[in-house]
């Protein structure tokens, strides 16, 4: 038995030391290794806030703004979407920003998408129909990086998913062109490679997309909204979250069903749960 | 296999009856979790969670197999089908989110039930077979867990397969031919996805196959107890039915409200948003991590970042990559040898003095600084943390837990489950107790009855 447990106990040992040995040297690296090097351009980048108001969709009693994601697909339509693509929104879908059936049926025709020549099967373009998805802006990749520095615009369907706190960073980086600190720059040796722009809110500070919204006013406003670049860019942001997330307001009205359903089976179970226990819980003293 | 006192099923109408004599599926349920399987009557919350873990594998296999109908796992329309799920399909949203923080909740659950069972030495004699196919579970259930995660074929989707395959190159000689032959390819393409759907979908149905045969083995020596003193007497149980379905029932309640509350206000936050991006083998990720249920495992892989090597010499003998996949799957598979290594008679972290400061002073912030540096990027401090938490994890099971067994003094026991709760009960006076005083019950294993206790397969 003795002869056993010392065997296991040496055996364990030997792994122990295994195991220190092999993870010794990364901690030496760690103490006596050369500090990692970062990017000076990571000095420069800003964490984005989003809108100060906040967006009306925020938090668990939020609501859509129809009418400012109407003032946001007016912003996609007439400034992104000659770039960036919207492929998984169709535009029945829009009829859920508050458009009657004639009005998406005209706003669809207004789009042209890629369609077949019934006489001569031929390819061809038409105008769309609400069953029709988003045409893309570019006929493939190539294209799309040939036309824009080598860069291809993402597509905006899911973006603000597809990026941390999206809504916010959608705003902040259409807000966040501008020029780095002067004297800050000229200490680093930081300078915007050419045919790239500077944005604070994006990761790596150079954006090859240049500033989409440049100027107050750039868009004409149907409901007669001032267009100042905050505005747009807020309208925007709250416009593709609606694209990446169709069914959040939804959601977030069937969960306070759902819970309040659940708080009320729950008491219904504490109860019958203490009075199933009440005769076998111990009387204290 | 049950205890004497157990309730015995009696059919009560025709039907039943007739039933009864040519398949008797009442009464198995009646003698599972019905009035006739007799519990310890002092089972507090933590074990509560090997209900709610069997429930989250129904969620799972309810909501997958719907989601399954309109999901093809084809690389070209994969991360296109599941947002028709998400936008088109009737309360497709729903059914996604449920399944995707469900396999959170899972883990959650199930890493309950683990602390649980560590911190209670449930994996002790007679129990071993419960919590060996336990780790069999879990095993299965990491690798399902990953092979969904795939399934979008988001970005993390990709780069997670490709570096979760990328583990089994790190084997000697026939590392890199099995890799291509996992992924039937040189990257995780179409042959990848749809083998690992298919196993998806296959795995859950394994895995309910093996609970069959976890809680037919816990029904063996039935239910072990936050005091680890066996079942002596009728007056230390309470039936199944209705004691416990309704204080799990409780506990369901509560455990879906939490649940509700992720699926239907923050659904995304357990995920990464890099996974609406469709997967695109020419772009990778700036940052690639599991998700968040992987991540004191991750730590341990990349914590060996130095070559296993003669100093002086140059020469390695095993690469730093081979040893953090060895090390990563040993973390786990060290769990099969749990039940030898811990030799303390004494069960419950109760009466354990120094286990117990081991447990939450060693092994709880081990396992904590493990999560952290698991999902934090591969830089300091969190490689250095990580490295000294590794050392310590398998200190912990290896050295630390055999030596404390041998050499700790426990607290005295009670002499049984009904004194533990009352407050007092009269040694021998019923069936199988003995005049036996608390110090001595520590001695010998449990399980081997020293002190008395009944085994219910007697």
């Amino acid at each position: 038995m003795s002869i056993r447990l010392g065997g296991i106990l040496f055996g364990l040992a030997i792994t122990a030391v295994l195991v220190l040995w092999s993870l010794l040297p990364g901690a030496y690296n760690y103490a006596f290794g050369p500090a990692p090097e970062k990017q000076p351009s990571y000095a420069f980048y800003e964490h984005g806030e989003g809108p100060e108001a906040g967006f009306s969709f925020d938090g668990a009693f939020g609501k859509w703004d129809y009418a400012q994601l109407q003032r946001g697909y007016q912003v996609y339509k007439e400034v992104c979407s000659a770039c960036h693509s919207l492929k998984f929104v169709a535009f029945r879908n829009l009829q859920e920003l508050g458009y009657t059936e004639a009005e998406v049926d005209a706003e669809a025709a207004s789009w042209t998408v890629p369609g077949i020549d019934p006489a001569t099967g031929e390819t061809t373009t038409r105008p769309g129909e609400p069953t029709d998805y988003f045409p893309m802006p570019f006929p493939n990749s190539i294209a799309a990086a040939a036309a824009n520095n080598n860069a291809i615009p993402p597509d905006l369907s899911l973006m603000t998913k597809a990026r941390h706190d999206g809504s916010n960073y959608v705003y902040s980086l259409l807000t966040g062109y501008g020029e780095p600190d002067p004297e800050k720059a000229a200490k680093v040796g930081f300078e915007t490679p050419p045919g790239l722009y500077f944005n604070k809110h994006f990761p790596n500070v150079n954006i090859a997309m240049a500033p989409p919204l440049a100027v107050d006013g750039q868009v004409t406003y149907a409901d007669g909204t001032n267009a100042t670049i905050p505005q747009m860019a807020t309208d925007v942001a709250a416009f593709l979250t609606w694209t990446a997330e169709p069914s959040l307001i939804q959601r977030k009205q069937t969960g306070w069903f759902v819970i309040g359903f659940l708080l009320f089976a729950t008491v219904l179970a504490f109860l019958s749960y203490k009075q199933i226990w009440a005769g076998i819980k111990p009387k204290k003293g | 296999m049950s205890f004497a006192w157990a309730k015995q099923y009696e059919p009560q109408t025709a039907f039943t009856k007739w039933l009864d004599e040519k398949l008797p599926f009442p009464r198995l349920v009646y003698n599972a979790v019905g009035a006739g399987y007799p519990v310890p009557r002092n089972l507090n919350y933590m074990w509560n969670f090997g209900v709610l873990a069997g429930f989250c594998l129904m969620i799972q296999i309810v909501t997958g197999v719907v989601l399954a109908m309109h999901y093809a796992a084809n690389a070209q329309v994969a991360f296109g089908t599941v947002e028709h799920i998400m936008r088109n399909v009737n309360y497709g949203w729903m059914l996604r989110y449920a399944h995707a923080n469900g396999a959170s909740f899972f883990f959650i659950v199930i890493y309950m039930h683990i602390f649980r069972g560590l911190f209670y030495s449930s994996y002790k004699a007679p129990r071993e077979m419960i919590w060996l196919l336990g780790v069999v579970i879990f095993l299965l259930m990491m690798a399902t867990a990953f092979m969904g995660y795939v399934l979008p074929w988001g970005q993390m989707s990709f780069w997670g397969a490709q570096v979760i395959t990328g583990l089994f190159s790190a084997i000697p000689l026939v590392g890199e031919p099995l890799q291509v032959w996992l992924l039937g390819g040189f990257a995780p393409d179409n042959a990848a996805l749809n083998r690992f759907f298919s196993l998806h979908f296959l795995m859950p149905f394994v895995i309910a196959g093996v609970v069959i045969l976890h809680i037919w083995a816990l029904h063996i020596p039935g239910s072990s107890n936050p005091t680890g003193v066996e079942v002596k007497q009728e007056s230390d149980t309470v039936p199944f039915h209705p004691y416990y379905t309704a204080k799990d029932g409780f506990g369901l309640g509560v455990f879906l409200i939490l649940f509700t509350t992720m699926v239907f206000f923050l659904p995304n936050y357990l995920g990464h948003p890099d996974n609406y991006i469709e997967a695109n083998p020419l772009s990778t990720p700036a940052h690639i991590v599991p998700e968040w249920y992987f991540w004191p495992f991750y730590a341990i892989l990349r914590a060996f970042t130095g070559d296993l090597s003669i100093p002086f010499t140059g020469i390695v003998l095993i690469p730093a990559k081979l040893l953090g996949v060895i090390a990563m799957f040993g973390s786990i598979l060290l769990w099969f040898f749990l039940p030898w290594l811990d030799k303390s008679p004494v069960r419950s972290g109760h009466y354990r003095p120094m286990f117990r400061k081991f447990f939450w002073f060693g092994l709880i912030p081990t396992m904590i600084a493990l999560f952290i540096c698991g999902g934090a990027p591969a830089e300091e401090p969190y490689v250095v943390i990580s490295q000294i938490a590794t050392a310590y994890y398998f200190l912990h099971f290896l050295v630390i837990l055999p030596i404390v067994s041998q050499v700790e003094v426990p607290k005295p026991l009670p002499f049984s489950i009904t004194e533990a709760v009352v407050g007092k009960d009269k040694p021998g006076g019923t069936s199988g107790g003995g005049a036996i005083d608390a110090g001595s019950v520590v001695e010998g294993l449990p399980g081997t009855a020293t002190d008395g206790s009944l085994q219910p397969a007697e």
